[in-house]
């Protein structure tokens, strides 16, 4: 009895600190709190599970796992920097999924027959979500850490639809078949291997600005593994941690959706729909601008934004936007942060960078509040972000991003675009505010460019 | 296996149906500054999966060593996961200052 208030403490503690975890001034506190559900769910399993038959040995031994675990996790997670945040969060979720498969097998290697069909399909749900999750998060990471991988094929797609037709065949003869005891380690284990190939393939041909929209599915995806595993331990910490995790996963997934008005289905095909093949090349008149100019141009500006994307985290350019910020306060400017949902390689990917370089959250501004009074903003500098910002996505149906909420930094006086080339965005869609008469384009590193405009501002 | 508190298959029915609608409800409104916490957050949460390693674990004895091994290796990725992330998301939430409010955007 005193077990199941302990679980249910427990559980409780799950929730109400998720709960805090969306709220600003309280989400350290949440952190915390689930944190210490979580241990406290721990302690009472361990209790319960062991008797007078337990010997000391393994209880030893799970301390020191639990120990020495808890050390690997502390030095990785002090060690990585912000920018790579995108890679430790797939890492430790790959974690997670492999944790799932490997205890699916081992339940059914030292329990032997399954006796109902429930368990058989909690098992082979399990193993199928946990290996997806965790090969799946280890290419995610390898392509968030720009390790070389193979170029996307057509092929893989279609590798992938085989396995997971495979699987279900597999999943659905199970269920269909009378119960085989013999045979189900065998099925399991082959169902586990597909899993682990699906998840390989099925992540290869995610382009990189997608990755948002991959890691909250990969997360979500070890949500419903530990969801399973909780069926199969009949643990209800287990479930309601699972499934929190599903739900977060899941939703965070819909929103950057959303946020590209694109459907799931599209972004795991891995492609934009096919955008046109032959891009009209017309050539660009580019209106080139030098930093100098533009610190000048800054100087004589109230209210300026800046537009990051992933090119300032490429750049590590964050600490040069906090000096610009801090160099322009001191000649009368006020410089604000627009961010864009899918800005960056994860989701909310910018907002920690900004706050890494002690950017005051107060002067960080949603895309839906800032839009609607963009034109009172003297200048908006464009930093690594492209896509976001062109305005193709409202007035062109023929362009593949069309319909994807963009920032309105065209509406803008003035907008300076940080480029290091002339590449196109992710889309490969030409970008039409370069064609806009407000539209300047500064060239070159944006960490040097930040730097030269700072220095060039204090002379002022 | 002798379980001091555990649920039936339909208790647990009841519960992942119940939990899922709790869990869209309570992270629904989410501030974009959150998302990367709340994203390593969860996922540390889910690094309770290794509960069931600690069942398999306690469960065994020295005559099945592969078993033990492969209880403690699921043990193991589970604690990097659960620590490492509640560890990384306590350190991504103190560099945020919440001390004023967001702002509104330029003034006219």
């Amino acid at each position: 009895m005193s077990m199941a208030l302990v679980y249910l403490a427990s559980a409780v503690g799950l929730v109400q600190g998720l709960k805090y975890m969306g709220d600003p001034a309280r989400a350290k506190l949440g952190n915390t709190v689930a944190a210490a559900s979580v241990v406290i769910a721990l302690i009472a399993v361990a209790i319960a599970h062991s008797g007078p038959g337990t010997s000391s040995f393994t209880i030893a031994l799970l301390v020191g796992l639990i120990l020495f675990g808890t050390v690997i996790g502390k030095v990785w997670s002090d060690r990585v920097a912000m920018t790579a945040m995108p890679q430790l969060v797939s890492i430790f979720n790959a974690l997670g999924g492999a944790c799932a498969v490997v205890l699916g097998l081992n339940a059914v290697h030292s329990e032997g027959p399954v006796d109902s069909k429930f368990l058989g399909i909690v098992l082979i749900l399990g193993g199928v979500f946990g290996g997806t999750a965790f090969t799946g998060s280890m290419v995610a990471y390898m392509k968030l850490d720009g390790r070389k991988l193979p170029r996307p094929v057509k092929a893989h797609k279609h590798v992938a639809q085989v396995l997971l037709l495979t699987m279900s065949a597999i999943t659905l003869s199970y269920l269909i078949a009378p119960s085989d005891y013999l045979a189900f380690p065998t099925l399991l284990l082959t169902i586990s291997i597909a899993a682990l190939l699906y998840g390989i393939f099925f992540t290869l041909p995610i382009g990189g600005a997608d990755m948002p929209v991959l890691i909250s599915l990969l997360n979500a995806l070890t949500g419903v593994a530990t969801l399973m595993a909780g069926l199969l331990f009949h643990d209800p910490v287990m479930l309601i941690g699972g499934i929190l995790v599903g739900a977060t996963g899941l939703l965070l997934t819909t929103q950057m959706c959303t946020a590209m008005n694109r459907s799931l289905g599209n972004v795991l095909a891995g492609s934009f729909r096919s955008s046109g093949a032959v891009v009209n090349e017309a050539e660009q008149e580019i209106k080139p601008i030098t930093a100098v100019e533009t610190a000048s141009l800054l100087a004589f500006c109230k209210q300026v934004a800046v537009v990051p994307g992933y090119g300032m985290a490429v750049a590590q350019a964050q600490r040069e936007c906090f000096a610009l910020q801090e160099q322009l306060r001191q000649n009368g400017v006020d410089l604000h942060f627009i961010i864009h949902p899918v800005a960056g390689r994860m989701p909310g990917h910018m907002n920690v960078l900004l706050a890494e370089a002690n950017i005051p959250y107060a002067s960080v501004i949603d895309m839906s509040a800032a839009n609607g009074k963009m034109e009172y903003y003297d200048a908006v500098l464009v930093i690594g972000a492209n896509d976001v910002v062109n305005p193709a996505a409202e007035n062109d149906p023929t362009s593949s991003i069309y319909g994807m909420p963009i920032i309105r930094a065209y509406k803008a006086k003035q907008v300076i675009v940080m480029k290091r080339g002339m590449a196109k965005g992710y889309s490969g869609v030409t970008n039409t505010l370069f064609d806009r008469a407000n539209c300047k384009v500064l060239f070159g590193d944006a960490k040097e460019s930040l730097l030269t405009i700072i220095n060039e501002l204090k002379r002022i | 296996m002798d379980f001091s508190y555990s649920i039936t298959p339909i208790d647990g029915l009841f519960v992942v149906a119940l939990s899922l609608l709790l869990g869209f409800e309570v992270i629904k409104n989410i501030p974009a500054v959150l998302h990367t916490p709340l994203m390593s957050g969860s996922n540390a949460i889910s690094g309770i999966i290794l509960i069931g390693g600690i069942i398999q674990l306690l469960n065994t004895t020295a005559e099945s060593p592969w078993t033990m091994a492969a209880a403690s290796l699921a043990v193991l990725l589970g604690t990097v996961n659960m620590a490492g992330g509640f560890f990384v998301t306590h350190r991504m939430l103190s560099m945020f200052s919440v001390k004023r409010k967001p702002a509104n955007g330029p003034r006219p």
